[in-house]
């Protein structure tokens, strides 16, 4: 008998329908890997196994728990179930946690509402789950508290929550999307050992078929509410039969075409950067302490080349950024655009700073909600002495949204009625009105779908074609920067490890961070391509 | 239109607001009766028709006399409001712009200062030191409310502050000025309205307090707080003196937080969708 099995699922929120005849089933000791873009279904199918739906959810089919309907148990019954039964890990670790409460306690939570032991007992129990998550206690006694602990720390204590209980299935929704590459290696291990040694059955949702790919026994792919896809993994992989799966694959291992035209010459030369913060602790008389978040950093980006900037978070890319973007000044060392410095008498160089843009990582959050299009993407004239004006401007405007791949009656929109794709792809219009030389992309498609961050990638390698740009491209994903990147530099804790061209650095790393990133990152079986007469990807992933 | 009923509150609150809000400005053309005449023959006379509210111990019509002074509180908290706003709002963005520097040390040290008084007090103090007028009492009550704007438009500014789109205009070149113009407070306008619907009902209240120990509006003009101080003493053979002001007090300021919680449930998307 099957752990989980879900039968002709329908569900409908308000009467919208959501998910339709979803059917799939999970082992004990086994991974199922949900795929699926935004928007498919993946997480309400996972919720409604907890039936943690929203209000006015109607439900039909059949959800089956080790013998037991969900559909047919009073809520009072589904709390006992959850927590003991089914195990849930959340995206987010930083808002899983209580920041009130120390980590034994929150462990020991569960255990107290589900078993009535004493708090002594309970806190054994948690001891023992946070080292079956391996935060041993000599070094993560209970007492801790969620903001002592590094990102993929508290995810292991969220994971020790999860399965303090030793649940029969356990729950992983985007468990390592939120995390660093290394880290996420990390927490993907220990979930493999867990399946492993404990017997547990996992479903793992993720929008990445990477992190999937190494882990899952059996895939399902789904979108818009439906599955299109499902079967045993390695059989998937080779052998994908539905166009969706197909492009999905195809998309999370694209590599745009760009003919790429670096010119000897630099555009941007960076030379022995220091930026310090100087921290203080609080009271009158609080002592400050100096942090080099930037530590003698020097590199150049040549004339249309594409530049990728590798680092996991805390490294300083993004002071990096700011400091080429002549927002804050540097301690140390110059930053030279086209020659002219970027900063002269601590004030950002205007001449310089017209020639570069960028281009932020969360669609959602790189717009003022209270402005229409046009308003949005000429707010870089600020920086030209005399900015367009009338029909010249509403020229520019049209062309930067064709640029783009977006109407001209677009302009007249709020940024609400834009999805994720077409919001960066604003944001890339925006930063092309002043017709800049050089774009920084923040991480300008880590928040994107594989197969709108494909499209992106192609428009900005066309765009780059088109009008001679230079890119700085920051991102952890080294698929990414692999894809559309002539030279890499990898940073780590506020310095410059290893550079040059990209295909050497990851395929024959000098430094030992820059090898601990290439292992971390996850793959795509090699054989993959074989099954399928589509462009052969094994060679464009790292 | 269909935003009113989102919230059950926005309606009734609006329609409160709207009645006492509407007597005021109907009393600067007309009242059934005129507050600066006395006609003693008709004292106390308790509500009739020609009458509806009664009349008081010097035969006002007390209608006419709540009319007059819904202009009173109404004026007086309208304009203690916009102080508080003109001069909070500014203070407060100025403070966000430039966060953990010199000025926002300055501004958020002065706004713990005038907190650090009880209001009523240190209003007390100003007519004391002014004498007791409706001008006097707007001066006091506008300067506490100088703080409570300065601290929530700080608050809410500084969570805009690290926003991308806020990266986006100052790599536009646009300084902390332009930006909090443009792009911060447009986004903290919603916040501002709801907080101005509640200091407009403590403004009332406020008024009405002072003008109760003879601090507020000085006769002949009328005010619901010395109505309410005038009838004390008959209040046992003729309750509807108190009666009235005391209920045309309860139900602006009831009428303004309902209107107030509407509003935020209606400008609040997050709430918003909550609801739904």
């Amino acid at each position: 008998m099957s752990l989980l099995t879900i039968n002709g699922l329908s569900l409908s929120i308000h009467g919208q329908p959501i998910l339709r005849d979803v059917s799939l089933k999970l082992e004990s000791g086994k991974v199922l890997g949900v795929i699926g873009e935004s928007g498919s279904g993946k997480s309400i199918t996972a919720f409604s196994v907890m039936q943690l739906l929203p209000n006015g959810t109607d439900c039909t089919g059949e959800i089956t728990l080790s013998g037991k309907s969900i559909l047919s148990l009073s809520e009072a019954q589904m709390c006992d179930l959850r927590g003991k039964d089914v195990g849930m890990v959340f995206q987010e670790p930083m808002t899983a946690l209580n920041p009130l409460k120390t980590i034994g306690a929150q462990v020991a939570e569960t255990i107290l509402i589900h078993e009535k032991v004493s708090r002594a007992e309970a806190r054994t129990r948690a001891a023992e789950a946070l080292r079956r998550a391996e935060l041993p206690q000599d070094r993560f006694p209970l007492s801790r508290y969620p903001h002592e602990l590094s990102g993929g720390q508290r995810q292991r204590v969220v994971i020790a929550m999860a399965i303090a209980l030793r649940p029969k299935l356990l729950i992983a929704d985007e468990p390592t999307t939120a995390l660093d590459v290394t880290t996420q290696a990390q927490i993907l291990q220990l979930l493999k050992k867990l399946v492993a040694e404990e017997g547990i059955g996992l479903m793992l949702i993720s929008h990445d078929l990477a992190v999937v790919a190494d882990l899952a026994d059996d895939l399902v792919i789904m979108r818009q509410g439906e599955v299109v896809e499902s079967g045993p993994a390695d059989d998937l992989f080779r052998n994908m039969q539905h166009p969706y799966s197909r492009a999905l694959l195809e998309a999370s291992g694209h590599v745009p075409e760009r003919s790429g035209h670096a010119e000897p010459d630099a555009l941007l030369q960076v030379r022995g950067v220091v930026r310090e913060y100087v921290s203080h602790s609080y009271g009158l008389w609080g002592s400050s302490s100096q942090f080099r978040a930037v530590n003698d950093v020097s590199f150049e980006i040549r004339r249309g080349e594409s530049l990728g900037l590798v680092g996991e978070s805390g490294c300083g890319k993004s002071t990096l950024t700011r400091a080429i973007l002549g927002l804050e000044e540097v301690q140390g060392g110059e930053i030279l655009f086209d020659g002219q410095p970027v900063f002269t008498n601590h004030h950002a160089n205007k001449a310089v700073r017209r020639r570069m843009q960028v281009v932020f990582q969360d669609p959602y959050g790189s717009f003022n909600p209270r402005w229409k299009v046009e308003r949005l993407i000429t707010e870089p004239y600020h920086l030209l002495d005399g900015p367009p004006k009338g029909t010249e401007r509403d020229g520019a405007i049209a062309d930067a949204l064709a640029s783009v791949g977006l109407k001209e009656a677009d302009r007249y929109k709020y940024i609400h009625e834009f999805s994720g794709g077409q919001r960066q792809r604003i944001a890339i219009a925006r930063a092309l009105i002043i017709k800049p030389d050089l774009i920084i992309l923040d991480e300008a498609v880590s928040a994107l779908d594989v197969s709108v961050r494909a499209q992106v990638l192609d428009l900005l390698a066309d765009l780059s074609d088109r009008l001679g740009l230079t890119y700085l491209f920051i991102s952890h994903d080294l698929s990414v920067v692999r894809s559309i990147t002539e030279r890499v530099l990898v940073m780590k804790a506020g310095q410059i490890v290893e550079q040059g061209p990209t295909a050497d650095v990851f395929d024959n790393p000098q430094h030992e961070y820059t090898r601990q990133l290439v292992a971390a990152a996850p793959v795509l079986p090699d054989d993959v391509a074989g099954g399928n007469a589509h462009e052969p990807i094994s060679g464009s992933l790292v | 239109m269909s935003l009113l009923f989102h919230s059950r509150t926005l309606l009734p609150g609006a329609i409160l607001t709207f009645i006492f809000a509407g007597a005021a400005i109907v009393s600067l053309f007309w009242v059934p009766y005129d507050t600066t005449v006395l006609d003693i023959a008709n004292k106390i006379k308790s509500p009739s028709w020609a009458h509806p509210f009664g009349t008081d111990q010097f035969g006002r019509d007390i209608l006419s006399m709540i009319m007059v002074g819904a202009r009173t509180s109404i004026a007086v908290a309208l304009v203690a409001v916009g102080i508080g706003m003109l001069a909070g709002v500014p203070l407060g963005l100025a403070a966000a712009a430039r966060k953990g520097g010199l000025l926002d040390e300055v501004i958020m040290r002065m706004n713990d200062l005038v907190f650090a008084f009880p209001s009523l007090l240190i209003a007390v103090m100003i007519t004391a030191v002014f004498g007791a007028s409706a001008l006097n009492a707007i001066i006091a009550i506008g300067i506490f409310n100088i703080p409570v704007f300065a601290r929530l438009t700080r608050g809410a500014a500084l969570s805009l502050w690290s926003r991308d789109y806020i990266m986006a205009a100052r790599v536009a070149g646009k300084g902390p000025a332009r930006i909090s113009v443009e792009h911060i407070l447009p986004n903290v306008a919603n916040l501002l309205i709801v907080q101005g619907t509640i200091q407009f009902s403590l403004g009332i209240l406020a008024e009405a307090g002072l003008s109760y120990v003879g601090l507020g509006a000085q006769p002949p003009v009328a005010s619901w707080g010395r109505m309410l101080a005038d009838s004390q003493t008959m209040i046992s053979f003729a309750p509807h003196l108190a009666l009235f002001p005391g209920l045309a007090i309860l139900l602006t300021v009831l009428g303004l937080n309902l209107l107030g919680d509407g509003l935020r449930d209606v400008l609040d998307p997050k709430l918003r969708r909550a609801r739904v």
